[in-house]
């Protein structure tokens, strides 16, 4: 079984994929090849962007089960409809109209149960794609995409999940951003979470919401700041006083973040911040074996 | 003919709601009967869907027009669908009373 890493992080840019892609990157070269990274957030997927020389091994449909009603069997009695949580059957009986709205559904078959009259059948709707590309010789990277306008991100993530090769060591899941339900879904059975930050005022607040979290879905993390050198002093004292485990200091470089932005995040990387994940890998290296 | 103005409170001096699926109050007014009849909207608070089971609401009473600051694509296409007249009003000053008034004469 691999090792499950998650990368979370809350606010949103304060380098999740940068940490994911560089970690990926690093782990890789410099302890083993059985590595993955899967890119957990379904709604804007950017983890491929840095590896050009990836080529596509595989691309699959990702289907969710939608219910539909057979108006001919249906007696417009309602009862689908206010079992249903997320408002997505309309029944009128004044115009005899019975309907769901595929993008509106989350596919939890309360509707089929409510109705007596078996009016109710499923079908296959299309919400996603997962892809999975090679950097070198073998599968590494799987990335799920998820149909604009869909809300079924959880769903995608668990399809990707169970494509992660039997033989990998370790799987690193860059997760969305947020502490909502896809970010639940991507740290679920992850062994060890990594929380990236930013030392800045809207960093530290999201950092706590999703430390609550960890600690409600009794998970082990520790905290990545990035950008290190902006901002202020308060997510370290934060840090300290609830005695987290700070894995690293990314120091913010501005050079960086220009290649960053023209896809070079894995080329010329900064010594400084090369070390810094170099640290980063070996402390998880322990972390893991004394696990 | 049976309108639906959205309102942001009961009574006919109340300000105009430019919401509509989450419309605080509803206005129903039949200018067969020119009586106005108010009634709160129960799906203001839903997570998700709120406009599309308002018009469920307005076909059961019968409505054939709805006077509203905007639309959402779900309730929109509902609408639609069953010949519901939609008429956008940009000015939240105005109270029902006004509305009413405007397009009685």
């Amino acid at each position: 079984m691999a090792f499950k890493l998650a990368i979370c992080s809350g606010k949103g840019g304060t380098g999740k994929t940068s940490v994911a892609v560089n970690l990926f990157q690093t782990i890789r070269s410099k302890w083993t090849p059985k590595i993955q990274l899967i890119d957990c957030d379904v709604e804007e997927p950017n983890d491929l962007l840095f590896f050009r020389d990836a080529k596509q091994q595989d691309r699959s449909v990702i289907h969710q089960s939608v219910p539909v009603i057979e108006e001919s069997k249906c007696t417009f009695c309602g009862k689908c409809s206010e079992y249903c949580e997320f408002n997505a059957i309309s029944i009128m009986p004044s115009v005899q109209y019975a309907a769901i709205d595929p993008n509106m559904c989350h596919s939890c078959g309360a509707c089929l149960h409510a109705c007596k009259y078996n009016a109710i059948s499923e079908i296959k709707h299309p919400i996603g794609e997962l892809s999975s590309y090679a950097t070198n010789t073998k599968t590494d990277i799987l990335e799920g995409s998820l149909r604009i306008g869909s809300p079924m991100q959880t769903r995608v993530i668990k399809e990707l999940k169970r494509a992660v090769a039997s033989d990998s060591e370790i799987m690193i899941s860059d997760a969305p951003p947020g502490t909502s339900c896809p970010v639940v879904e991507t740290v679920s059975d992850a062994d060890y979470v990594i929380l990236v930050t930013e030392p800045t005022p809207f960093g530290l607040h999201d950092l706590s919401i999703t430390v609550e979290l960890m600690r409600e879905m009794n998970k082990s993390f520790g905290v990545v700041v990035n950008k290190a050198g902006l901002g202020d002093r308060e997510v370290y004292k934060y840090i300290k006083e609830e005695k987290i485990d700070l894995l690293a200091d990314i120091p913010f470089d501005r050079e960086y973040a220009c290649q960053y932005a023209q896809g070079r995040l894995l080329t010329d990387t900064p010594p400084l911040i090369e070390q810094a994940f170099l640290k980063l890998a070996i402390d998880l290296k322990n972390r893991i074996i004394h696990d | 003919m049976k309108t639906i103005i959205t309102s942001s409170g009961k009574g006919e001096d109340q300000l105009f709601d430019l919401r509509f699926g989450r419309a605080a109050w509803f206005c129903l007014y039949d200018d067969t009967t020119d009586l106005m009849d108010f009634f709160e909207n129960k799906h203001i608070d839903a997570p998700s869907g709120a406009g599309a089971k308002v018009v469920e609401e307005l076909i059961e009473m019968g409505v054939n027009k709805v006077i509203s600051g905007d639309f959402g694509p779900k309730a929109k296409d509902l609408l639609e669908k069953f010949n519901i007249q939609m008429v956008i009003l940009k000015d939240d000053h105005k109270s029902i009373k006004e509305i009413v008034e405007n397009f009685k004469s």
